[in-house]
């Protein structure tokens, strides 16, 4: 079988955006999980509407991309914590999986309120004037939004990454996460600690949402099936560690886009399968820890 | 296992009257729905749930563990029994019987996989490789994609009952139910249930015990699993169609819903929250995706205030076990 470069680069390219967002949600999964102990079934309904504010946006207020990209996940940030502040914070205390249902609750909810007002089929939304186009790069042609796609969310995840690791809210937030009661001992306010994280996590969400408008089209199904497969990398790559989330998600993407150039019939089931592997390999995860 | 003989005790014996005479007015009154006005139809697909529901409850209840993938042993069941009764004409009998066996090699296959995982994981795992069995039968020809099987006929099961008839397919879908709720009931209440609840409460101390808490999980699992195809291969002669509905992730959520609304852990609440959930899809069948976002709320409300679900309450109420 002779290698076609175009072809190959195009789909590594739709791999590695379809990485990009595998990072920015399962980073904001990790993030929630180490803080709050939940599992946020309502991140794929929270990247719809972020894709979803974007074109409300742009429609209704006539504030293009570039405002989109700063406003939709602060106001679905908001929101998240608003779910927070009203319905998670009554989860302490219980079994994880409450957490796992109140969330699809609330996705449920999201998704079909959405999905009255919009039917399922997609909006339109443009890529913005300064990202048309593509430059030939000798062996492809390459569009300049994608690329954009890809470089914008790795600097975000690697902002993120420095936010967690690097500085002093980020200490604060591991130590909470170890051990919520000695940080309140110290005299810091976990709670709100834990409405800021949940914030955090919904915004990178949100975030890939907007990304993703132009590419995918506005859908109110768009996350539904995408948190699926997010979970899938969550389970390959571990909680456990943030860099862990960021480059599994990346690879995954690749490989995906890999299985569609050369076995387009496998190129949705890959990511579970490799799941699969990795769980009779090494249960843990990736980078992940024994639980 | 002679630790566990505690069948005896009279809080026990007082429990095991209490279920026997609340099975007694539920098979009663389920025996009496075709001289009423109610719908079979209706019924007989609500049953197929409910045995849905028990035998999901069995893994969430009683192992404590969370499957968000049940759909894939109902959905695989349906496509086997289908495919036997349609393209190869077997008798109902032998196609609920590959049914089963099907859903069986499915969920010894997916047990091993998830059960390496615990917790908040299982749930994960079980919910992506259900994705996974979604989109082989997405592809696979046998399955016939987004048309499903259609028009499959019924049958004479045994050679002497003619399942084309409304009232005969109704009782033998009743006494099939009643059959899986008692095995249901039974493994619960033997030794095996009593070391299955002991894992659940305390994993550690039951290791040190000597039991082999994955083993008993992955029995837990195939068991569960095994039942959902009985259910599913049953719901195959109600509905007359194999379609993905049955193998997609919203239908993994509704049964744990079902389960939800009824009580986690109750031996009555999954036919509870089967019949309501099935009753309200049946009324807001009209009012497009407003359903969603009610089975939504709902969730919202039990995890929030009602995690007993309704049996459970009542249950708690009365003192009684149901």
């Amino acid at each position: 079988m002779s290698i076609s470069l175009p072809a190959l680069s195009a789909q590594l390219l739709v791999g590695l955006i379809n990485g990009s967002f595998y990072a920015l949600l399962s980073l904001g999964l990790a993030v929630i999980f180490g803080m709050l102990n939940i599992i946020n079934f309502a991140h794929g309904a929270l990247y719809m509407m972020g894709a979803f504010c974007a074109y409300f946006l742009l429609n209704a207020f006539g504030l293009n991309y570039w405002f989109a990209l700063i406003l939709a996940p602060v106001m679905v940030g908001i929101f998240g914590m608003v779910l927070e502040r009203t319905l998670l914070k009554w989860l302490t205390g219980l079994d994880h999986l409450y957490g796992l249902l109140l969330t699809f609750g609330i996705a449920l909810i999201i998704q079909g309120l959405f999905q009255n007002y919009f039917g399922s089929s997609g909006l339109p939304y443009a890529i913005p004037d300064q990202l048309r186009g593509g430059v030939n790069l000798g062996f492809m042609f390459l569009p300049i939004y994608r690329g954009w796609v890809v470089v914008f969310s790795l600097v975000i995840c690697l902002i993120t990454w420095y936010l967690i690791e690097r500085t002093q809210f980020g200490a604060y937030l591991r130590a909470a996460t170890e051990n919520p009661a000695l940080v309140r001992a110290f005299g810091i306010n976990v709670p709100r600690m834990i409405t800021l994280t949940y914030g955090l996590g919904v915004g990178l969400a949100a975030l890939a949402g907007v990304l993703s408008a132009p590419i995918n089209q506005v859908r109110p199904l768009m996350g539904a099936d995408l948190i699926i497969v997010v979970f899938a990398v969550v389970v390959i790559g571990g909680m456990g560690s943030i860099m862990g989330s960021i480059i599994t998600g990346f690879a995954l993407g690749i490989i995906e886009g890999l299985t569609k150039y050369f076995y387009p019939e496998a190129s949705n089931t890959v990511v579970f399968v490799l799941m699969v592997l990795i769980l009779l390999v090494k249960p843990t995860g990736l980078t992940g820890r024994a639980t | 296992m002679s630790t566990l003989t505690h069948e005896t005790t009279p809080a026990r014996r007082r429990a095991f009257s209490d279920e026997m005479i609340a099975f007694v007015v539920m098979a009663a009154l389920l025996a009496a729905v075709p001289f009423t006005d109610i719908y079979p139809f209706f019924v007989m697909q609500a049953l197929c749930f409910a045995l849905f529901a028990c035998a999901f409850n069995l893994l969430i209840g009683y192992g404590g563990l969370l499957s968000f993938g049940h759909a894939m042993f109902l959905g695989t069941a349906g496509y086997f029994t289908a495919h036997a009764l349609k393209v190869w004409g077997l008798s109902p009998e032998l196609g609920i019987v590959f049914g089963i066996i099907g859903a069986a090699g499915l969920s010894i296959i997916t047990g091993l996989i998830a059960i390496r995982r615990l917790g908040i994981y299982f749930a994960m795992i079980t919910l992506a490789l259900s994705q996974l069995v979604y989109f082989i039968y997405l592809q696979v020809p046998f399955t016939h994609g987004e048309d499903g099987i259609q028009g499959i006929p019924q049958g004479m099961l045994f050679g002497i009952f003619d399942l084309s008839q409304p009232t005969t397919l109704y009782y033998v879908i009743l006494i099939a139910f009643l059959l899986g709720f008692l095995l249901i009931y039974r493994s619960i209440n033997s030794p095996f249930g009593e070391v299955l609840k002991s894992i659940r409460e305390n994993e550690q101390r039951a290791i040190s015990l000597g039991y082999k808490a994955d083993h008993y999980k992955l029995v837990a699992f195939i068991l569960s699993g095994t039942l959902s195809g009985f259910a599913g291969a049953l719901k195959v002669f109600v509905a007359q169609n194999a379609s993905l509905t049955d193998v997609h992730w919203t239908m993994s959520g509704e049964i744990v819903l079902m389960t939800l609304v009824g009580g986690l852990g109750t031996v009555f609440g999954p036919v509870v929250g089967a019949f309501i959930i099935v009753a309200m899809q049946q009324y807001l069948a009209g009012f497009g995706q407003w359903v969603t976002v009610i089975q939504g709320a709902v969730f919202v409300v039990c995890v929030l205030t009602f995690r007993r679900g309704i049996v459970g309450e009542l249950a708690h109420l009365f003192r009684r076990s149901l």
